[in-house]
């Protein structure tokens, strides 16, 4: 295995995360009760997504810089593998959001009409539908310059929309999802209960280390595969 | 087919620890930590042996993959 030291971290820091993810104090707060351990693998999903698909936007800057396409390799690779965490944080929001935001004392077709005009929502979920055309737009193209040339140039549109879609918009607009009107979207640094920063900082690290080893096999993967056309 | 010792091991090992799980309707709840804190010690560890069984799953591709790279090269 290559460079295992960082591999052995993710390791460890995961397992930490599950353990005292689970059995560590929370506050307790209404509404959410125990469910406030989701910030441990929701978010995560979240924070890992963003960080992959930044590693995406610089690689595909560079391979605008180097017109080497081992660049344009590494970019996909980032960009599906955030792809997959995206999806996954999505999935789990909305199991989350079914035992917390949605009313028991309506039927769920009203709960989801307040649900749907999530803003946070609706700019993830565009968010995601970019990145989906992404792949649809790279993987049309056989030429394998001209696939990566245009892929890297919409690679930084995409990243472009991301702030739009998941940083700005939740923030102007009201939502039932926390943190937002005065700060980070997706959750309040300056109101996290420092028990769960204990477990929430080292999640972070662990997931994302996670999904750039996954991307490096990937890569790895890509590169066997594309070794003729590599200089 | 051949079973590996090892993995043969391993299900006789599960298999029992299964059957020590297993209620006999007497109420006789013992200082078992596994018990404690309304039984979540156990979800804890099956979450944890699917973690792990995830990642020793990564490590075997990686190998993999650094074995086909020496191949090739």
């Amino acid at each position: 295995m290559h460079k295992s030291w960082w591999k052995i971290l993710c390791v460890i820091l995961l397992i930490y995360t599950f353990i005292a993810g689970f059995l560590m104090d929370v506050p307790r707060l209404p509404a959410l009760s125990e469910t406030i351990r989701n910030l441990y693998f929701h978010v995560c999903m979240w924070f890992c997504m963003m960080i992959l698909f930044t590693a995406s936007v610089v690689y595909a800057i560079r391979y605008l810089r180097s017109n080497n396409l081992r660049d344009d390799i590494y970019s996909r690779q980032f960009a599906v593998v955030g792809i997959v965490f995206g999806v996954l944080g999505y999935a789990t929001g909305a199991i989350w959001m079914s035992y917390t935001w949605a009313d028991p004392n309506n039927s769920s077709f009203q709960s989801f009409n307040a649900v749907a005009r999530e803003p946070k929502l609706i700019g993830a979920a565009i968010a995601l539908l970019i990145y989906f055309a992404y792949m649809i737009l790279r993987d049309s193209i056989s030429d394998i310059d001209k696939r990566a040339r245009i892929s890297a140039v919409y690679n930084i549109f995409a990243y472009a929309l991301l702030f739009p879609t998941i940083w700005i918009i939740p923030r102007l607009l009201p939502s039932l999802h926390p943190g937002g009107e005065n700060g980070n979207p997706a959750l309040d640094f300056k109101d996290i209960d420092n028990r769960m920063r204990v477990v929430f900082y080292p999640a972070v690290i662990g997931w994302t280390l996670l999904g750039v080893w996954i991307t490096s096999l990937k890569i790895r993967l890509a590169l066997l595969k594309e070794k003729g056309l590599l200089k | 087919m051949r079973i590996p010792q090892s993995l043969l091991t391993l299900i006789s090992v599960l298999l029992l620890t299964a059957s020590y799980g297993q209620d006999d309707g007497s109420k006789v709840d013992m200082a078992d930590a596994m018990r404690s804190n309304g039984r979540i010690y156990v979800v804890v560890t099956v979450v944890i042996v699917i973690l792990i069984g995830l990642l020793i799953y990564l490590v075997r591709l990686d190998r993999k993959m650094t074995k086909m790279e020496k191949e090739r090269s």
